[in-house]
């Protein structure tokens, strides 16, 4: 911390100069200077917007969006406002980003681990994979899948993989839970199962294993107990809630299937295209991520006798990880910010229903205003998440 | 810079090259940012549009991508009904009917892109609405094409009307007014519908041809193109309902009266030209005419052209150049065309048709 206090400069000014830098009166200057650009940009803008008859503001948002849109996480209306369309599109991006993101993860861990297995087919094979992936656009790579896809047969002559599950070109169709809000309440209570259960194994570790352990028992019996209570947890909230948990399949009237879940062939394509763009750089991220574990850990691993994988997995991959968060961090962020290529595709996300309502309404620099706050606010979420799991993990180095 | 001395403290500390380095960074990225502002006030208070036509020496026009109103063909050199119009605005302005510029765009940019001046007009086969007109900031010329939103659909599917499509999903291009169209539609009718959109054209055709939609809907002649350029354009039929009433209007940005005017007379022009019975063929017989209509109209008496300070003839080399209204609809759409339109509500009045022109006196 020299920083915090530069020698030779006490009092008022030399903290002045430690928060603010050298050179306050050029810095003060130059701050003024993109100030005043600032303003003037704006007021330009709105001597523009008047020139042209557009009204500026974020009025419109409480209007009726009165267009309607293809799919949706919470209830939507073409009746609804402007802001609940766009609530939507954020949710709808939410969506395909944070199960992109999961299985991003996933797979590309995998791939990254593969690529560096001692077998040359396998690894050749991800070299491969992803080499044709980074060298070619992704836009390119989503109209791929999206054209995939509709190759399905139609509704009336639907793949039939297992029963209850259809394949066509109007999307799977799986089997669901009936009621509305099901699929949510089921949610919570797996949320609450692995929350009890997660803290019941940090009491354990932490407390009972040091004192106690010796009088509850031998064995299983504190992982039995805390099983058993975290699925009385996630029943109890079932229960509480009272919902009907029957399930609906999918059947064939008129044009389309009624009953049951559907995951559209845009969200398909656009989940599909992310994930497999995304898993090959991640796989890359990891793969620099274990190179760059000194091969002395390695050794000294093999020395204790420890099997391949569990040196991966034990002392090789922890390590590695240190190298692999702040890569994965720009990982997600892309991923989230090419989930826009959705508008491309037809798939209702963020960008296309605010697009939309850009083009109804004629307030366009508003929206794309909307546009730019959500995606900052969901990206700095991100970026906070990491960078604390990325903390996390460089005080553990220290400790 | 706080935040930086926490977590990673330079090697010099006291060192001042960082923050010598960065001052003339700072200055230059302000300089050139004061710069771009100033050229973009340029930009923005430069005079009105047919101004900076004229200082440009062409005009710039957004147009779509649809064949038989708007398409390159295989030379490169745009063609279609639409575009017609942008010529015979070349020739009022400039005397010559190549000083155009055609700019594909798609729907969902051209009206934000028309608003901050990147075309001089567009004649993309905007629909006339009020919003547009008051909200949005847009003068319309005279209706062009007398359209209105139809269903395209499969024939398998056995449907004859709009009302018989419940739980149907339906390819829509965003950007138009067919979004708010169709929601409306299936709510009048109290069914419902599930929307796929999609903004590029030939994306959205693509979708409907694999099946994906069991509707495509857009103007009604789109409709019709689009059929042709189906794999199995006999499989396919247009339902008979219009769901909207589309007029189709050149589309300018407010503030430039007279070429708003300019626009009109234009479009008024080749339709006035059919109903007087000058064609392309036959226009150099007229200017021999005694009837004093025709010689104004034709500029043999300048008083017009004057009048609007253009070049007293430019009707004659419009009619000469791209014929008049039947003439350009013939070629492009008409039913000798792959397109194959009827006249229907773009025959002249006299015909049963809506255009009419006001009087060129």
């Amino acid at each position: 911390m020299r920083w915090a206090s530069p020698p030779g400069r006490p009092g008022l000014t030399g903290r002045v100069v430690s928060w603010w830098g050298e050179r306050p009166v050029t810095q003060a200057v130059l701050l003024t200077g993109v100030a005043l650009i600032l303003v003037f940009f704006a007021i330009n803008t709105a001597a523009n917007m008047e020139r042209f008859g557009i009204t500026p503001g974020f009025g419109f948002l409480l209007r009726p969006a009165n267009f309607e849109i293809g799919e949706s996480l919470i209830g939507y209306q073409p009746q609804d406002s402007y802001a609940r369309a766009m609530l939507v599109g954020l949710l709808n991006t939410v969506k395909v980003a944070l199960v992109g993101g999961l299985l991003a993860t996933v797979i590309g861990v995998a791939l990254g681990v593969a690529r560096l297995s001692g077998n040359p087919l396998l690894s050749a094979l991800v070299q491969g994979y992803v080499e044709v992936i980074r060298s070619t656009p992704l836009l390119l790579q989503l109209f791929f899948w999206s054209a995939t896809l509709q190759a399905l047969p139609g509704p009336r002559q639907a793949l039939n993989p297992v029963p209850g599950v259809y394949l066509c070109n109007r999307g799977i169709l799986l089997p669901a839970f009936a009621e509305d809000g099901a699929g949510g309440w089921v949610l919570l209570a797996l949320l609450a199962a692995v929350a009890v259960g997660g803290a019941g194994m940090w009491l354990r570790s932490n407390h009972i294993m040091g004192r106690t352990v010796g009088s509850i028992g031998r064995g299983r019996w504190p992982d039995a107990l805390i099983l058993l209570i975290a699925l009385g947890t996630g029943a109890g909230v079932i229960a509480g809630s009272g919902v009907s948990l029957t399930v609906g399949f999918p059947e064939l009237t008129g044009f389309n299937f009624v009953g049951g879940g559907v995951v559209s062939p845009e969200f398909s394509a656009l989940l599909i295209g992310l994930v497999v763009n995304a898993a090959a750089m991640i796989a890359e991220i990891v793969r620099s991520g274990i190179q760059a574990v000194p091969n002395g850990q390695w050794e000294a691993a093999r020395a204790l006798g420890l099997p391949r994988g569990r040196i991966m997995r034990l002392v090789v991959l922890p390590q590695a990880l240190r190298v692999i968060v702040p890569l994965m961090t720009s990982s997600y962020l892309n991923l989230i910010k090419n989930s826009s290529l959705a508008v491309a595709i037809g798939f209702p996300d963020l960008v296309s229903v605010v697009n939309t309502s850009a083009n109804q309404t004629g307030q366009v620099l508003e929206s794309m205003a909307i546009m730019m706050g959500a995606y900052l606010t969901v990206n700095l979420i991100v970026s906070a998440l990491m960078n604390a799991q990325n903390r996390r993990l460089t005080d553990r180095r220290r400790r | 810079m706080r935040s930086l001395s926490h977590s990673s403290p330079p090697p010099h500390p006291t060192s001042p090259t960082n923050a010598k380095g960065l001052a003339p960074r700072l200055l230059i990225a302000g300089a050139l940012s004061l710069a771009l502002g100033l050229a973009l006030t340029g930009a923005a208070k430069a005079g009105p549009t047919l101004d900076a036509i004229k200082a440009r020496g062409t005009i710039k026009v957004g147009v779509g991508t649809q064949p038989g109103f708007f398409s390159p063909d295989s030379n490169g050199r745009w063609q279609g009904f639409f575009v017609d119009f942008g010529r015979a605005l070349s020739i009022a302005v400039f005397n010559d009917p190549d000083k155009v510029q055609f700019i594909a765009s798609s729907p969902q940019q051209r009206l934000p892109s028309l608003q901050s001046g990147e075309f001089d007009i567009l004649l993309s086969g905007v629909t006339q609405t009020f919003t547009r007109a008051t909200k949005l900031g847009f003068h319309f010329g005279p209706v062009v094409f007398y359209d209105g939103q139809g269903l395209l659909v499969p024939k398998k599917l056995g449907v004859t009307k709009g009302k018989e499509l419940n739980g149907a999903t339906v390819c829509v291009q965003t950007g138009t007014t067919g979004e708010l169209n169709i929601t409306d539609f299936f709510r009048q009718n109290k069914i419902t519908f599930k929307p796929v959109v999609i903004e590029e054209t030939a994306e959205n055709q693509k979708a409907f041809a694999s099946g994906r939609c069991d509707v495509l809907t857009q103007d009604s002649s789109d409709l019709a193109i689009t059929r042709t350029l189906l794999p199995k354009p006999d499989d396919y039929v247009l339902l008979p309902e219009r769901i909207s009433k589309e007029p189709l209007a050149p589309a300018i940005r407010y503030g430039d009266d007279q070429w708003l005017e300019i626009v009109n007379w234009v479009v008024n022009a080749t339709i006035q030209a059919e109903e007087f019975g000058i064609t392309q063929a036959n226009v150099d017989s007229f200017l021999t005419s005694s009837d004093p209509g025709i010689r104004r109209f034709l500029g043999v008496d300048p008083s017009l052209g004057e009048a609007a300070k253009l070049d007293p003839k430019f009707i004659y080399t419009i009619i000469k150049t791209v014929g008049n209204y039947g003439e350009i609809f013939d070629r492009h759409v008409g039913p000798k065309t792959k397109v194959a339109l009827e006249r229907g509500h773009n025959a002249l009045w006299t015909q049963g048709g809506l255009l009419y022109a006001p009087p060129f006196r």
